[in-house]
């Protein structure tokens, strides 16, 4: 099973970090990855984007212009992005900065107000941790306590208290998940 | 051996280090100057040489400085950049010593963009400098392969005294993907000619000068005999979905995998397409692409330039079957694309 | 018998191919001398410019490597960023090191890279046939300055160690000349000493060696050499600019 995620927002909402995050928690856990960040003339527009490729076998393209899910930080990004995703595919949204419901009917949409989480949570520069946690925790991409258990890992060379409050983050998104998403 | 998540840059870096060259010269430009800064760091943990040179010129001809000294030595740059470079590289090709220079392509001419392409193919392969002259060009199309074609490339410079370029579009020196580290490299080429100081033996000299007519012309037929070898012996491709393929697409490097997606799905549409990948760009595997003429009724070229290595698909199909081109600038296509491209070029030969 | 006079073992003795008059000849067995009575020939490796220079391999008994127009600094670089103990010089010409290879000795300079340059100011590109240089003098008639070289026009003579001698990353810096037999003399103690501050590491060191170019300037050997006293001399004068102890 083959799954290309796309990632994209505001350059500094951790947008590039949230896909790397991701990518490295699948390769923990056996999985093929490939991450592929904005690149060229796009990175310096102010916005951030990048493709997750997460696969059980050999990747063929990293690269897509129709991902199955995506993680959307913004307004541009989703109005930039709505089209393309696949139809089924999942749609995350950070609600505190889009101020639109998308137009698709035939998606699987999440929304959570990332903002107000991360202001909640006393930690404001883990946004991006916040919507992984919820994100993982609705679709099951990657397994969730093999991601619990590799922060130290995948943090490597942070201190530990970075460490600390971005686990903290992804279980404030993993309960906002659990408790207020339900599979449709 | 555990993978290791690297940038393809790094992993180019990396690579080169495992593969036992301690000297790099650069100078900066986007979109490979993560090679440079990998090495800057790098290098000096295992007592090598990282130097910023004040110029591409500079920087090539320290690499003619290090060649010739003996070592492994490397330098990297992209699209301008290495048209700066071209006056070192014909030196080097000509007095025949082993470097790498990677080759971390943006779209041109001139100043160009920095979005990825493939528009170097020509200044790569045929030559690009003045004089007769072919340095051979390795085309990576993953992370994996960016290490690992460092290790390739320079046992081909030594093994044929030649300069060897990686060209990758710079979206893979920019993508991250689980690597396996190589072991380190120890195995030397002798390298008797390198101007090292003459203890014990005659003075060598590096030299490109030949102003004797018969010498000059030895001097070329002696290149071109190199070459043949060459040909003769590396050319290297991949290919899929060949065997009974009446729709062959070439196509190299990162946009390789894009069109595998896309043959893929063609297939699953009924089209008989197959894909051959040429991963030594020169020597161009022609041969691969010849085997192909048995079930194949037409070729589609896909490249991220206006239409360059199409020349020698067409000269490898010697006019036996149409050669099709599809090219975008500055942007790889998607597999959608791509499948597009492959289902239009299939109507257009009545193979749908 | 006592030999008073034998060819230096750092030069092959294949006859050179420069005109008659020409101050390379000289220049070479200085070079060559130094070496011999440093015992460094086998250890040194010379670059040879693109200019009248470019056949110096055939003559040194050295390896030799012959770099692009203007890149021996560059070259010299790489080879003894590689060699560490080995003994790097460039020989290059006006044209090859003030013009086109400008910025390559600049840099090489400022970096403090452990070589030794051997420049030879005749004010003319030579194998070229008697070009305008950057070194030519005003007024001086070249075959690209028919009318003499005018400031206004082709602007001023570039003085290369007045130039590089403040940089941090030179260690020694001379100007000398081949015109009289004490010039030589002095000559050949510079080209001595620059071969020294390398060997001590103390940095770049860079002799300039204002020569003749009978040919080019139209003048017999005597007559270039009066040349070379009474109009380089006085915009070139001769002396150490820099020198560092180790």
């Amino acid at each position: 099973m083959e799954k290309q995620i796309l990632v994209a927002g505001f350059g500094g909402q951790g947008v590039l970090s949230t896909g790397l995050f991701l990518a490295y928690a699948a390769m923990a856990e056996g999985k093929n990855i490939s991450y592929v960040p904005s690149y060229g003339a796009e990175m310096r527009g102010g916005t951030a984007n990048c493709i997750v490729t997460i696969s059980d076998d050999e990747i063929s393209s990293p690269l897509t212009d129709t991902p199955m899910q995506a993680i959307i930080f913004n307004r541009p990004s989703l109005d930039r992005f709505e089209d393309s995703i696949q139809p089924g595919g999942v749609l995350v949204i950070n609600s505190s900065l889009v101020d639109r419901a998308p137009r698709r009917q035939d998606l699987e949409v999440m929304q959570l107000p990332l903002t107000e989480l991360a202001e909640e949570s006393g930690a404001p520069g883990s946004a991006n941790m916040i919507v992984l946690g919820a994100y993982i925790a609705h679709t099951g991409i990657v397994n969730i306590d093999y991601v619990l258990n590799s922060f130290a890992n995948i943090f490597k060379g942070k201190r530990s208290h970075t460490i600390e409050q971005n686990r903290k983050a992804f279980l404030v998104g993993v309960e906002y998940a659990r408790t207020r998403w339900h599979r449709s | 051996m555990a993978k290791v998540l690297m940038k393809g840059n790094e992993a180019l870096g990396e690579g080169a280090v495992i593969a036992g060259c301690r000297y790099f010269f650069g100078y900066p430009i986007t979109p490979q100057s993560e090679v440079a800064e990998y090495l800057a760091r790098r290098l000096p943990q295992v007592e090598g040489v990282f130097l910023q040179a004040e110029s591409e010129l500079a920087a090539i001809n320290m690499v003619y400085g290090g060649a010739a000294a003996g070592a492994r030595v490397m330098t990297g740059s992209s699209g301008p950049g290495i048209s700066l470079k071209q006056e070192g590289i014909s030196f080097i090709a000509e007095a025949e010593l082993p470097c790498v220079i990677a080759n971390i392509s943006r779209g041109g001419p001139g100043l160009g963009g920095i979005q990825p392409a493939q528009s170097d193919y020509f200044q790569a392969c045929k030559g690009g400098g003045h004089g007769d002259y072919h340095l051979m060009v390795l085309a990576p199309s993953s992370v994996q392969e960016m290490m690992d074609f460092a290790l390739l490339a320079f046992d081909l410079a030594d093994k044929y005294r030649t300069p060897v370029m990686i060209m990758s579009e710079g979206m893979l020196g920019q993508m991250m993907e689980p690597v396996e580290v190589r072991e380190p490299v120890t195995e030397q080429y002798a390298k008797p000619w390198a101007t090292n100081g003459c203890a014990g033996r005659k003075p060598n000299i590096v030299n490109t000068l030949h102003l004797g007519v018969e010498e000059l012309e030895e001097r070329n037929r002696h290149l071109f005999r190199k070459y043949a070898e060459i040909q003769a012996r590396e050319k290297r491709a991949e290919t899929m979905l060949t065997k009974d393929a009446e729709l062959v697409v070439v196509a190299f490097g990162l946009l390789s995998r894009v069109v595998k997606k896309a043959v893929i799905e063609a297939r699953k549409k009924g089209i008989k397409v197959g894909l051959v990948r040429p991963v030594t760009l020169w020597p161009f595997p022609d041969e691969h692409i010849r085997e192909c003429l048995e079930t194949a009724k037409m070729f589609l070229s896909i490249e991220i330039n206006m239409g360059q290595m199409i020349e020698d698909v067409r000269l490898a199909v010697n006019g036996q079957a149409p050669v099709e081109f599809y090219g975008r600038i500055g942007v790889v296509p998607s597999p959608r694309e791509v499948e597009e491209a492959i289902m239009a070029a299939a109507e257009k030969g009545g193979l749908v | 018998m006592k030999k008073v006079f034998v060819k230096p073992v750092s030069l092959t003795g294949k006859q050179w191919h420069y005109c008659p008059g020409c101050g390379h000849g000289i220049i070479h067995r200085l070079v060559a001398e130094c070496m011999d009575e440093l015992d460094i020939r086998e250890k040194t490796i010379g670059i040879c410019p693109v200019g009248c220079g470019v056949l110096a391999y055939e003559y040194f008994n050295c390896d030799m490597l012959e770099a692009a127009h203007g890149r021996a600094p560059a070259v010299g670089t790489g080879l003894k960023r590689v060699l560490k103990d080995r003994i790097i010089f460039t020989y290059q010409g006006d044209g090859d090191l003030a013009s086109i290879g400008m910025a390559e000795i600049v840099h090489a300079a400022s970096r403090g890279e452990k070589i030794s340059v051997f420049f030879i100011n005749n004010t003319v590109y030579g194998m070229t046939g008697g070009q305008m240089a950057p070194t030519t003098l005003l007024g001086q008639v070249t075959t690209t300055s028919p009318y003499g070289r005018d400031k206004d026009r082709e602007g001023y003579p570039i003085r290369i160690a007045e130039m590089l001698a403040p940089f941090e990353g030179t260690a020694y810096v001379s100007r000398v000349a081949i015109n009289t037999p004490a010039n030589v003399a002095r000559a050949k103690k510079a080209v001595k000493k620059a071969f020294e501050t390398q060997m001590q590491g103390l940095g770049f060191s860079l002799v300039e060696i204002l020569s003749t170019c009978p040919t080019n300037w139209g003048m017999g050997p005597v007559e270039a050499m009066k040349w070379l006293e009474s109009n380089m001399i006085p915009y070139y004068p001769l002396g150490d600019l820099k020198v560092k102890e180790g």
